[in-house]
């Protein structure tokens, strides 16, 4: 076939509907979601004191950094799906640490020295180095699939950022089910647990993606 | 030709967002227009690494494959011409994966240097036969009959007992296969 063979063919192939690339992504994402959170309900479910816990400043900014990283994640996943990602737009690295960082200063402002390994520690921290890898296999499964409807430079790096979208879903729900608030706990175990995931994404980004 | 070159690429953003609205004829030039000028930079890249023009109409065909079926990756806010060349790029750098070259190429030394004389559409009438080989015999007469014969889908539909609808589904499933090919002969 001869290129202007080939431009005639494509010309042709016009009616198909466009592809839009965020609601790809996102009805991925929900979906995936929804499968984990069959899963989450049936092994963990929503914590008894989910009311009461509402109403405490740990639990709100934990799922407030949970929520904010969810939403970075899905414009870091478009960015780098495209062929020319805007760098500036890549940011959920920078604002969700230094969110962070932020609330772990205030808890070691409120509470006492000794206090501090405990909370870190935690009464789960087992649980959620297993369970956020575990829901956020629905989402990755799903995520990465969706992300070949783009056309990634850097196969490995959107497939990360597709596992920094799964393990954020995932992690929202497990934050649901989890007493450790202190963002002693969160900023340590939480972060090590989505890593597991980020490199499994970027391993199935390299194969997945490539285009 | 050179003054196409040169002055084209500039003005092809306005013209994609044409033919995203459904202008045929502005998608048909930047189609053309973009071949053109990988054709030109294509045949550079290869040569800076010792390779001959063998290859050329093939990256340019498998990058404007890449270039249809992903265009909705490109933003109408942005200028066409980054998206283009980081597409040609990958394009290249895998046909040269392919063949065992594993050091960094770099587009845009190419892409800036059109000051050189430019070969005459060098390549343009290059057939790449072995792309349609596998196809089934029906999808091959559609091909055939959209791009080569230059019919619309529903005359090539009436030829073969199909609806215009099938012709177009069956076109578009033809060119994702074709895309797909040149994947399978990178690995």
């Amino acid at each position: 076939m001869k290129t202007d063979d080939l431009i005639a063919a494509l010309v042709a192939d016009r009616r198909v509907r466009r592809l839009r690339l965020d609601v790809v992504v996102g009805v991925a994402a929900l979906i995936g979601g929804f499968v984990s959170y069959g899963a989450f309900s049936i092994f963990l479910g929503v914590r008894d004191d989910i009311w009461a816990a509402m109403a405490t400043w740990r639990f709100d900014i934990k799922m407030s950094i949970i929520l904010l990283a969810v939403v970075l994640s899905f414009r870091d996943c478009l960015q780098l799906a495209k062929p020319v990602p805007q760098k500036a737009r890549v940011q959920s690295w920078i604002a969700v640490p230094a969110l962070l960082v932020a609330a772990v200063f205030l808890e070691l402002l409120l509470v006492p020295g000794r206090e501090w390994s405990g909370r870190a520690a935690g009464t789960n921290a087992f649980n959620c180095l297993f369970a956020i890898p575990a829901l956020s296999i629905a989402p990755l499964v799903a995520i990465t699939f969706a992300m070949r409807a783009g056309a990634a430079i850097s196969p490995a790096a959107a497939g990360a950022a597709g596992g920094q979208l799964a393990a954020a879903v995932a992690a929202a729900m497990y934050a649901l089910h989890c007493f450790d608030d202190s963002p002693l706990f969160v900023a340590l175990w939480y972060p090590l647990a989505a890593l597991t995931v980020l490199a499994a994404g970027a391993l199935a980004g390299r194969w997945v993606l490539r285009w | 030709m050179l003054s196409d070159c040169l002055q084209a690429p500039e003005n092809l953003s306005p013209l994609m967002r044409a033919a995203n609205r459904g202008d045929d004829a502005a998608y048909r030039q930047v189609l053309t227009t973009i071949a053109r000028h990988l054709r030109v930079v294509v045949l550079r890249g290869l040569a800076r690494v010792g390779q001959g023009p063998e290859d050329c109409e093939d990256i340019v065909q498998d990058a404007l494959l890449a270039m249809h079926l992903k265009r909705h990756t490109w933003d109408e806010a942005q200028p066409l011409m980054p998206w283009v060349r980081a597409i040609a790029h990958h394009k290249l750098v895998d046909h040269l994966r392919r063949k065992g070259f594993r050091q960094h190429v770099n587009i845009d030394d190419y892409a800036e240097s059109l000051g050189a004389p430019i070969p005459e559409n060098e390549g343009a009438q290059h057939d790449c036969v072995r792309l349609l080989a596998d196809i089934p015999a029906r999808e091959r007469r559609i091909v055939e009959g959209i791009s080569i014969e230059g019919r619309s889908a529903r005359e090539v539909g009436l030829e073969l007992g199909m609806t215009e609808g099938a012709v177009r589904v069956a076109l578009h499933r033809v060119l994702k296969a074709l895309a797909a090919r040149y994947q399978r002969d990178q690995s």
